[in-house]
């Protein structure tokens, strides 16, 4: 039971993350239909600017751990959101009517172009960050296991229920998320309301890779180490998450993300932490034979 | 029916122009020549693939003529940006209604305001529904769940929204019964005769479409082929033959 509950902690945390960077898959194959599948990368590329920029911040004296926080909070997710938005306007913008499978293929180069980016300018080793916020709290203190509940997977679990929150918000009331509703429900039809559809196409790409930098941030704490290779592991297993809980669907994207971490977490720890990357790989197999648009997809997508 | 048809000298406010439009390699409009004046309700017939809802969506840039020019109160839209198009207040009902399904009414009504002044939301709204009460029920209901005949309302009104000088309207009637029919064209006159909005339609329904219009043309096969007042159209033997041998009962019906 103990041990149960333990799991339960980490996986919902592992969850959190991977949700949040399945926002930014499913919310690009929502209007564009398509996979950004450097969307893991600029993870990766949001876990590096904020090692460098709490790195930095150390270096000139600032070393509240709070207020470094929120700083590089804000650096990461700024610059994150520039290579978003670069990567979609010279990768994919010029693609967009081309072939089908033209973006696709343009985005698994940006993928690997990216990997070898921060290889080469940061070497391939594992960087790890002194751990800045320490402690947490016993929940239950048996002598069989002890279960515990650290102040990063507080930090982890809060800010991602708060920024889903302010996300889901800003998608539901704003002039913006209404745009880009009616983008991803008509692209022609939003460009002849007068929608500006590429710019839209560019806030939803910058959006979502400030949220990826948030959850780059998170795994830099919880992890205490980054590397070039954590964006394409991880991205797979967000996309899984998009996929599962119904691509194109946001509240989707949040529960398939959670579930994600929980089974991840689960099947570690009580099957074999050897094969943990299979069972994320097999879900995505299944889910895609047996339930191919997910928990919360929607059968029609009309796609113009 | 209305008072005298609006002049036809000076700029006209929509001009088409030697204008072809391809999909992929089969050509859609074949060179077509086309004015709309301010004021004027300008009905366009044809067979079906005739090219007209290609018309209607090359005027906004999508697909975009490969030849000729487009010209709105003189000025080249040719090449605009489709969301620019729609900033210089012509709106568009499209074939299909293309209501956002997703969406209640009332965010469909917001979409069409995109590009208005927000100072007159609530004027615009007032209007929209007083042409369409039905609408200010349903404000609340998706638009997916919406009737054929009340997306038809909705995707006039989201037009409206924009308040469009000019107006452009792909077969408001398709799949509506007579009296929704009657309801939409009475809308459409009154939009014109009251607020003197210039109004371009498509219409299968010829008979109403040319009895409603100042002028009319005719496409044949991404071609203009006859053009002229509405009334002089409805009277050409060739047009009745083509366009109105199945509408003899709404004729008789018409007669007031
Ligand atoms: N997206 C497209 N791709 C290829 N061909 C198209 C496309 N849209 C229309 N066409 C073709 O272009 C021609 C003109 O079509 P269009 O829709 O303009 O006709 P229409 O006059 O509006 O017909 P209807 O009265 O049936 O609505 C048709 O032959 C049609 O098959
Ligand atoms: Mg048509």
């Amino acid at each position: 039971m103990e041990y149960f509950l333990q799991q339960l902690i980490n996986g919902v945390t592992l969850g959190a993350i991977y949700g949040l960077i399945a926002i930014g898959y499913t919310m690009v194959y929502g209007i564009i239909g398509m996979i950004n599948f450097a969307h893991g990368d600029i993870f990766m590329i949001g876990a590096f600017i904020a090692l460098i920029a709490f790195l930095a911040l150390v270096a000139i004296g600032v070393t509240a751990v709070p207020l470094a926080l929120f700083l590089v909070l804000l650096i990461a997710m700024a610059l994150t959101s520039l290579y978003g938005w670069t990567v979609e306007r010279f990768a994919y913008r010029p693609l967009r009517h081309s072939f089908r499978l033209a973006p696709l293929i343009s985005a698994i180069g940006m993928s690997i172009a990216l990997q070898n980016y921060v290889q080469i300018v940061q070497g391939a080793r594992v960087k790890p960050l002194p751990p800045l916020i320490g402690g947490g709290y016993t929940i239950i203190d048996s002598p069989v296991f002890v279960v515990q509940l650290s102040n990063v997977q507080i930090l982890v679990v809060l800010t991602t229920v708060a920024l889903m929150a302010v996300f889901s918000w800003i998608v539901a009331n704003t002039r913006l998320g209404r745009d880009m509703r009616a983008c991803e429900q008509d692209l022609k039809m939003a460009s002849l309301v007068g929608v500006n559809v590429d710019r839209t196409i560019s806030y939803t790409f910058i959006i979502g890779a400030a949220l990826a930098a948030v959850a780059g941030i998170m795994h830099l704490l919880y992890y205490g180490v980054v590397d070039f290779y954590i964006g394409f592991v991880a991205g797979v297993k967000a996309f899984t998450a998009a996929v599962l809980g119904g691509i194109g669907s946001l509240p989707g994207a949040m529960i398939g993300g959670l579930l994600i971490g929980l089974i991840e977490t689960f099947w570690s720890a009580y099957f074999s932490i050897e094969y943990k990357d299979v069972a994320a790989f097999s879900i995505l197999v299944i889910v895609l034979i047996f339930l191919p648009t997910g928990i919360l997809g929607r059968p029609e997508i009309e796609k113009v | 029916m209305s008072a005298a048809a609006p002049t036809q000298d000076g700029v006209p406010m929509l001009a088409v122009r030697g204008v072809k439009t391809y999909y992929g390699k089969i050509i859609a409009l074949k060179g077509v020549d086309l004015d709309v004046h301010p004021g004027e309700i300008v009905a366009l017939i044809g067979a079906n693939g005739a090219g007209k809802s290609t018309l209607m969506m090359t005027i906004f840039g999508t697909p975009r003529a490969r030849e000729g020019r487009i010209l709105y109160e003189g000025r080249d839209i040719t090449r605009l940006p489709t969301h620019e198009i729609a900033k210089l207040r012509i709106a568009q009902a499209p074939e299909g209604r293309r209501i956002f399904s997703r969406m209640t009414v009332m965010e469909n009504l917001q979409m069409g305001a995109s590009v208005a002044d927000a100072a007159h939301f609530e004027e615009d709204l007032a209007r929209v529904f007083r042409l369409f009460p039905r609408l200010k029920e349903r404000l609340h209901q998706r638009g997916g769940t919406l009737s054929g005949g009340e997306q038809q309302m909705l995707a006039i009104g989201r037009a409206l929204m924009s308040r469009p000088r000019l107006l452009l309207l792909d077969e408001p009637s398709l799949g509506l019964a007579p009296l929704l029919v009657k309801q939409i064209f009475s809308a459409i006159r009154e939009l014109n005769e009251r607020d003197k909005l210039t109004v371009f339609l498509v219409e299968q329904n010829a008979f109403h479409a040319l009895k409603l219009a100042h002028r009319g043309y005719v496409m044949i096969n991404g071609q203009i082929t006859i053009s002229g007042p509405g009334r002089a159209l409805l009277k050409r033997p060739e047009i009745r033959a083509a366009y109105l041998e199945g509408s003899r009962i709404e004729q008789v019906q018409g007669k007031r």
